[in-house]
């Protein structure tokens, strides 16, 4: 392939998934420059690697180096997310303290809005769960797509979400709890 | 199946990830368990808030353009010292070119200028969005996505179809503007080749009716009309796969 025609095919089955990209990186970076930067630098590493591409699902394709990209940045700047390493256990809802499921309730600006408080709410979840809910309710990935963009087994795709959702749920029923108090 | 594997699988079917078999028993589950159903319920209406309320954050303008800027281009290639050895494909390629432009030349020529402006139009249109990879402004295989998008931005509502079955996938849609009028740019696959259809209105001109094909270096292009509408696609597809995407949407638009 030639450079040109290199240039051309990256620009018509990878860019129209931008979009995606960006949305991915954003939600796991939760910051609008740290999204544009993972973005730029994943599509750079997806150019170099386009000659291994098989032109099979570019949307999934994409977004794993997104996430690569995501981690090995968040692993060289020594980020809080990854300092503790992550452990299943740990995160579990009973090791949760039942009166701040969200973490920090305090950042949702307006509780009475519900597009904010899902947004806060999926935005104080675990990265790891965080990333399995975007890329299953946001970006409506198969299963068996996320588990190769997150390089895990079907099984824990599966447990994540789980996990996830219940997470969100008991989050939003905190914050419910919290406008009724506060009222 | 009893309520503590039915919750396990749960997710999946909310998801609708499962087998068949397992769905239907489930679903028998389910019709005898109100806890189980109200737990089905509340996951049910979790997914719908999310997706319905959750923001999609689309990429920031600018942003596309600094990734198109920064990705190594061909300029820069030809700008490094020639290679001693051949090039056999880029070579056969160029000759295939030659043949293609020479005989498009052929056919080009015999039709009546206006047409030809247009037709070249059309071409430089198609062309232009695949190198600028503005291909589509509303990206979504969903008719039901893709048609509405175009309200408000133009004076008529192009027909829309989805012909994943037929092996022309919908990949989106974008505005874009033949013959001094914004028209609607529909934007289908076939494997790897991007066809693009171009719909108007009809204007009168008698032109406009006549269906017709031609080549423009190494394109190809279809045009008819139907129902008050002209239409115009455009790829690097084979002519009979062409042919055979404008038969399928005829289909399309008589039968419903």
């Amino acid at each position: 392939m030639t450079e040109q025609t290199k240039n051309q095919r990256f620009k018509i089955m990878v860019l129209p998934h931008l979009n995606a990209a960006y949305n991915l990186a954003r939600w796991l970076t939760r910051d609008d420059q740290d999204a544009e930067d993972v973005t730029q630098e994943a599509c750079l590493r997806a150019f170099k690697f386009f000659d291994s591409f098989r032109g099979e699902q570019g949307r999934a394709w994409l977004l794993g180096i997104v996430r690569n990209t995501f981690y090995t940045r968040l692993q060289k700047n020594r980020g809080r997310e990854l300092n503790t390493p992550f452990d299943e256990e740990s995160h579990s809802l009973e090791s949760q303290d039942p009166d701040t499921p969200c973490g920090n309730p305090e950042s949702i600006l307006s509780r009475h809005d519900d597009l904010k408080q899902l947004n806060g709410a999926l935005e104080s979840l675990p990265v790891e769960f965080r990333e399995a809910v975007v890329l299953k309710d946001l970006e409506d990935l198969s299963y068996k797509e996320i588990a190769d963009v997150m390089a895990v087994p079907i099984g824990t795709v599966m447990s994540r979400l789980a996990r996830g959702r219940k997470l969100l749920r008991a989050c939003l029923a905190n914050m419910k709890q919290g406008d009724d108090d506060g009222m | 199946m009893e309520c503590k594997e039915t919750l396990e699988l749960l997710p999946a079917h909310v998801d609708r990830e499962l087998g068949l078999p397992e769905s239907m028993e489930i679903e028998r589950h389910l019709k005898t368990c109100p806890p189980c159903r109200a737990e089905y319920a509340e996951q049910l209406a979790l997914r719908a808030a999310i997706r319905k309320d959750v923001t999609y954050f689309n990429v920031p303008g600018h942003l596309e353009s600094r990734i198109e800027a920064a990705l190594p281009s061909a300029p820069a290639h030809r700008l490094l010292p020639a290679k001693r050895d051949w090039n056999w494909s880029a070579m056969g390629a160029a000759l295939v070119s030659i043949v293609a432009v020479a005989w498009s030349i052929s056919l080009y020529l015999a039709l009546p200028s206006a047409e030809d402006r247009l037709a070249d139009e059309v071409v430089s249109s198609h062309v232009r969005s695949l190198l600028t990879s503005h291909g589509v402004d509303v990206a979504s295989s969903d008719r039901h996505t893709v048609k509405p998008w175009f309200n408000g931005k133009l004076s008529f509502s192009p027909p829309v179809y989805d012909l994943t079955t037929e092996g022309f996938p919908l990949v989106g849609g974008r505005l874009d503007y033949l013959d001094h009028r914004p028209v609607a740019a529909l934007v289908y696959r076939h494997r790897q080749h991007i066809i693009d259809l171009f719909v108007a209105p009809a204007t009168g001109n008698k032109n406009d009716t006549v269906p017709g094909s031609l080549s423009i270096q190494g394109y190809h292009l279809v045009r008819w009309a139907h129902g008050g509408m002209v239409f115009w696609a455009v790829s690097d597809v084979e002519p009979a796969q062409l042919g055979k995407f404008r038969e399928t949407l005829l289909t399309h638009m008589t039968g419903s």
